[in-house]
């Protein structure tokens, strides 16, 4: 299993390598123009100039390498320094925004901590609900319990978040006036009080995004309870006379997991990248704020950047599911 | 006087409470404002981005020499009087302009601002690898030079009626050469601490910045009114939608103004509802309008003949089928249900500033569809049985294609039922506005290319002066491939007369024959039903009821007059 | 003995055993969730494609005078901002919505599941596939989607025709945007199956892998499969509208599910029918494939069915 996994580890990095020249010239194949979102005011001639200097004169595979050394090299050194303190950071260009001519790497770290406190909550939250529900339903399948969870999940994927989202708001923010209805993402937690108002901030779309998360995991959860409970070997734990509870929990939980597992693996990384429409309604200025408008703006830098942290996680936590299959499942061998 | 107010009501004590509460008002006095921008300010180099958001921050920090006030007049502001012809600032062959700076201005950081700040401002925009957005507002000067510390003497390469372009509005202001003399040309961009906290001589200084999501503004000390700015700080918050921004100022008073409320009239209403909150509109040159291609857009043709002049439009070319398309259409309906009260109906080309707009086309207010019918008819339109309009075996049937908005697929429905009603079938694309508005040359779906029989959109000019636009439908201006795609002569409209008149209008300084000319040019083009006008489009925003002292501005920017805003004490 | 009595008939005789597909559906007969889930699904499929024969009201129909109604006899569920008739707008935009939501599931899951089994059975092709899955996973969705459009729209368009054409580019962009867990979930669940006994056993007989994995395999991932399938379909519903925005999608004068909702969301409060009605037939559409899914997977599973 070490071996295997170091075998992939070192795989990773051409793998990211790869998926992230074809982003580049994907994103250089679209059809968007960074300059579509200014005033028509704006002469063309003007327009094209500022192509120029946004640097879209050169050969794409020249930008690409370009991009690569500084992603690799100058930005996360930047990042580290501003971090730290040290004096490591290089001299040189960075790689600019272009929407906000300013380093890419330097508003990816601004834009953590609310993506963190508000889409990792929900997903958190999300998957503590989903997992004893799934597992509720599944060992009471066709309960008053199950057919519950089962409604509601199934409504809770299907509407989208922007209406649970304004409900909340109505309700929380207008109606009872509990409950900001904009996050203040320059509020910082030092006391009590200020952690009481960022709970308040967070509450509500964390909520919406943790009720989503929860209906989709419980759902597999669910389905792969029902498929080990009818199995011979829990037949057999029972003759054996093991306690019901060490056979649901040790025995079909632990079997149960493996499409779970990938899930969450799957669904982990898209906490980075946001979750775009919860931080509109809410006023979030997460990871998926910057990225959505960056794609509507042609900002390519910026999605070029957000995608290729984008895909190491992905890479990354795929490989942890892939260990993990292992872990649950000795049974599972790569080699 | 207590008692009178009293008894003059609720109404008076608005108009009064201001002017009584102005002898104590001081620097500082009003505390905290929030401001949310729903597209979220992205850099605070005005220079660097020309989005109106970004010119909107940009103008609480950075001021021109003269700006424009709510009623379109020129104001003098960091110059101590408009230069012109009578006072001998613009020499009498119109090719200079000589402007002079207050006395004793002082940018945040203390230091005097200089004429040659202002000649730096011009160099940095101008630099040809800078990629400044602005740069047109600079083009046509010979030199600008530093006469003394405080005179600046623009020349221009010919005669300019108009020289109030450089250094006028907030689009171009003055920006400190100590700070951006290292961030020139291809540098502009890498000076990001200089692009985000700006040094400049408005009321405000940025504190803290953080591109797309929040600015936060601190007094600046230096500023040259002693009594002001009122508001101490200002968090100008960015992100989220239109309608919580909205609903932030109007129902839960967590934001003192909002900006740019693109939302459908009967959500604004039932918002201000909530009692919080005042709409702001007023109207500028923004107007929505259909434009209709004289060129052939089919895809039979090959690459590089499609849409261009090398090909009629087989059907648009003829002026009765465009003058039906214009009668069918009711822009009074169009307005109340897009725009109810943010939007106007229109039936110019030039819709502002109110002195340009022509008299002579309002009859397009009302629809009159059995003309539309008569005139079709005449065309040799017949009616056909499924009632499209049929004539030597083609229908009638035209692609109108718009960006992918709420308020325009809504336009597009109705239209398309209104030209149903006259026989013309209508079928319809949207396309996302990234791509539609964008100019590259490879994508088929831009308006520049015009892939489509009609189109719709809004445009606007900058400033109260119309020749530039007006000059964009001047022929050999069109997007063609030789030169790959760009031009604004959308329509592909061809008329000499047009061009002969506007270059008359481009010479002429007296402004009585330039509003005569802006006329004759505006009902050639409307009259020719080259392109349909549909709604003028105001600016919209939301202020607090505890705010005062603001001045909605289509002009300029609308924080133009950011000192005076003040809180009003309950 | 009337037994005896009753004439001897040759198919009563001879008739083969019992067809595994008779024994399903009476399994599936005993499910009251599935009976009803289909019960569900077969009338919201009357509502969409009979419907409109019966409620003859044009969708495009703008009543300018009758705008922004709520239910009445004229308009069950009202009208929009426009005077449409929200009703005649929900049947033919269902018509769109439960066409590509069932196209571009099915189409998914074809691809999610080929490509999991594969690699999840084949060793070989264990790695390349799942790092292409990486690849997808990773791809932003929106320049991948326009970069779809600027290619394929026209050409489409020439060959099927504009409606057809439109349709198949929804489908295929959907089916390849959402192909990817599908394919991780398979996977996982096989790499964990072929080292069964019952596997390892077929494989040990000389079972040929096209069969053990039709055979023993896929009926024993079928439940995650199924999940797959229903929240696929709500989101190739949502994702139907998203794409309209694009211009990728229908022209917007063809209403869809999707897109009413997405109109509707600057109404929510003065007018929540506008969202609640498509988030209703999104939701029950979603609801009864669960169901039926529940019933068929209990169905196909001899261990249930036996019983």
């Amino acid at each position: 299993m070490l071996s295997y996994t170091l075998r992939r580890l070192a795989f990773a990095v051409p793998t990211v390598l790869v998926i992230s020249l074809i982003v580049f010239l994907m994103l250089d194949m679209a059809p968007g123009d960074p300059t579509a979102s200014l005033p028509l005011t704006i002469p063309l001639e003007v327009r094209e100039q500022i192509r120029i200097s946004l640097g879209l004169g050169e050969p794409v595979l020249v930008r690409y390498f370009k991009w690569l050394q500084m992603t690799l090299v100058t930005e996360p050194l930047h990042v580290l320094a501003g971090l730290t303190g040290w004096d490591i950071a290089p001299d040189g260009p960075r790689i600019l925004s272009w929407q906000t001519r300013s380093p890419v790497g330097d508003i990816i770290v601004q834009r953590v901590p609310q993506t963190l406190w508000v889409v990792g909550l929900g997903y958190l939250f999300g998957i503590l609900i989903a997992v004893p529900i799934g597992v509720i339903s599944a060992y009471r399948q066709y309960s008053w319990f199950d057919q519950v969870g089962t409604f509601v999940s199934m409504v809770g994927f299907s509407v989208p978040t922007f209406f649970t989202g304004v409900v909340f708001i109505l309700v929380f923010s207008v109606w009872l006036g509990w409950l900001p209805s904009m996050y203040d993402t320059t509020h910082v937690v030092r006391d009590w009080s200020s952690f009481v108002f960022q709970v308040k901030q967070i509450a509500m779309p964390v909520a919406v995004l943790a009720l989503f998360n929860a209906s989709q995991i419980s759902r597999f959860m669910r389905a792969s309870m029902l498929d080990n409970l009818n199995q011979d070997y829990v037949r057999t734990a029972r003759a054996k006379g093991l306690g019901e509870q060490t056979v649901v929990l040790l025995h079909v939980l632990r079997n149960s997991m493996i499409p779970v597992v990938t899930v969450i693996a799957i669904g982990i990384p898209t906490v980075f990248t946001g979750a775009i429409i919860t931080e509109q309604i809410f006023r979030v200025n997460g990871l998926g704020d910057a990225l959505i408008r960056a794609i509507y703006v042609s900002d390519w830098p910026m999605v070029q950047t957000i995608t290729f942290i984008f895909a190491i996680l992905i890479v990354l936590f795929n490989l942890i599911a892939d260990v993990l299959y292992g872990i649950l499942d000795p049974r599972i061998r790569y080699d | 006087m207590k008692t009178k107010i009293a008894l003059l009501g609720t109404a008076a004590a608005i108009v009064l409470a201001p002017a009584s509460a102005m002898a104590e008002r001081e620097r500082g006095s009003s505390g905290h404002l929030n401001i949310i921008y729903w597209q979220a300010v992205s850099t605070m180099n005005s220079y660097l981005s020309g989005g109106t958001k970004e010119m909107n921050a940009a103008s609480v920090v950075w001021e021109p020499l003269a700006r424009f006030d709510d009623q379109g007049e020129l104001v003098a502001w960091l110059a101590e009087e408009i230069p012109t012809l009578e006072n001998g600032g613009v020499s009498e062959d119109l090719t200079t302009i000589t402007w002079v700076l207050k006395e004793g201005l002082l940018w945040s950081d203390g230091t005097d601002v200089t004429a040659e700040d202002v000649v730096f401002t011009y160099e940095y925009c101008t630099h040809p690898e800078g990629g400044c957005s602005y740069r047109d507002r600079y083009a046509g000067i010979e030199s600008v030079e530093a006469v003394d510390d405080r005179t600046i003497l623009i020349t221009f390469e010919d005669a300019t009626p108009n020289p109030y372009i450089p250094f006028v509005g907030a689009g171009a202001p003055v920006i400190q050469q100590a700070q951006f003399q290292d961030c020139m040309g291809a540098r502009a961009p890498e000076c990001t601490d200089e692009n985000f906290a700006p040094i400049g001589t408005g009321p405000y200084m940025v504190e803290n910045f953080r591109p797309n999501d929040v600015i936060e503004f601190v007094m600046n000390p230096n500023y040259r009114v002693p009594t002001q700015p009122y508001f101490e700080t200002i968090t100008w918050a960015g992100g989220g939608d239109a309608t919580g921004a909205a609903r932030a100022v109007f129902q839960t008073g967590e934001m003192d103004y909002a900006w740019n409320l693109q939302l459908a009239p009967e959500v604004i209403e039932q918002m201000e509802g909530g009692g919080m909150g005042t709409l702001l509109v007023d109207f500028g040159p923004l107007m929505e309008r259909i434009e209709i291609n004289f060129t052939d857009p089919s895809p039979d043709l090959p690459e590089g003949e499609r849409a261009t002049r090398m090909h009629p439009h087989p059907i648009l070319s003829d002026i009765r089928v465009r003058e039906a398309l214009s009668l069918a259409i009711d822009r009074e309906l169009l307005t109340e249900i897009g725009y109810g009260p943010t939007g106007r109906p229109a039936c110019n080309f030039i819709v502002a500033p109110p002195a340009m707009v022509s008299p002579n086309n309002d009859d397009c207010l009302v629809p009159d569809k059995d003309r539309a019918n008569a005139l079709l008819e005449e065309a040799g339109w017949e009616m056909g049985s499924d009632g499209i309009r049929v004539k030597d075996g083609e229908r009638l049937e035209l692609l109108f294609q718009t960006s992918t908005n709420a308020v325009r697929q809504d336009f597009q429905a109705i239209i398309q039922q209104d030209w149903r009603d006259i026989g013309v079938d209508t079928r319809l694309r949207n396309i996302d506005a990234g791509v539609f508005f964008g100019s590259d040359p490879g994508s088929p779906d831009t308006y520049l290319k015009f892939y489509a029989d009609v189109q719709m959109y809004a445009s606007l000019f900058e400033g109260t002066d119309p020749t530039p636009h007006l000059e964009q439908r001047r022929c050999g201006r069109e997007p063609q491939p030789s030169t790959q795609w760009q031009g604004q002569n959308i329509n592909r409209y061809c008329n000499e007369e047009y061009d002969a008149l506007w270059a008359e209008l481009n010479r002429e300084p007296d402004p009585e024959r330039r509003q005569e000319l802006v006329i004759a040019l505006n009902d050639m083009f409307v009259q020719d039903f080259a392109h349909l006008p549909l709604v003028a489009r105001g600016r919209v925003s939301a202020a607090a009821n505890t705010v005062g002292g603001i001045v909605m501005n289509v002009w300029d920017s609308e924080h133009w007059n950011q000192a005076e805003w003040y809180r009003i004490e309950e | 003995m009337t037994d005896a009595a009753k004439p001897f008939t040759p198919d009563e005789a001879f008739s083969p055993p019992r067809n595994q597909w008779l024994d399903v559906w009476d399994q599936f007969k005993t499910h009251r969730g599935a009976l009803a889930g289909l019960a569900v699904f077969v009338s919201i499929l009357l509502f969409v494609l009979v419907g409109p024969w019966i409620w003859q009201v044009d969708p495009g129909q703008i009543d300018i005078r009758s705008r922004n109604q709520s239910a009445s006899w004229a308009h069950p569920l009202g009208t929009d901002q426009l005077g449409r008739d929200l009703l005649a707008r929900m049947m033919y935009g269902g018509r769109i919505s439960v066409a590509v939501g069932l196209t571009a599931m099915l189409l998914g899951l074809l691809i999610g599941t080929l490509i999991g089994v594969l690699a999840g059975y084949f060793k070989p092709l264990d790695s390349p596939l799942m790092r292409t899955t990486d690849l997808f996973l990773a791809l932003p969705l929106l320049p991948l989607l326009l970069i779809l459009v600027t290619l394929f729209r026209d050409a489409l368009a020439r060959s099927f025709g504009e409606a057809i054409g439109v349709f198949l580019l929804i489908c295929f962009a959907i089916a390849i945007t959402s192909w990817m867990q599908t394919a991780r979930i398979v996977r996982g669940d096989v790499l964990a199956l072929k080292e069964r006994e019952y596997v390892l056993a077929a494989r040990s007989i000389g079972t040929p892998s096209l069969r053990i994995n039709t055979r023993h395999v896929l009926p024993n991932v079928l439940s995650p499969i199924m999940v797959s399938a229903t929240l696929g379909i709500a989101s190739a519903i949502i994702t139907e509208s998203a794409l309209s925005f694009l211009g990728l999608g229908f022209p917007p004068d063809f209403p869809t599910w999707g897109r009413i909702l997405y109109d509707g969301r600057d109404w929510i409060e003065q007018y929540p029918a506008r969202v609640v009605w498509p988030g209703v037939l999104i939701s029950l559409t979603v609801l009864s494939v669960n169901y039926i899914g529940d019933g068929l997977r209990d169905a196909l599973d001899p261990r249930i069915r036996g019983r």
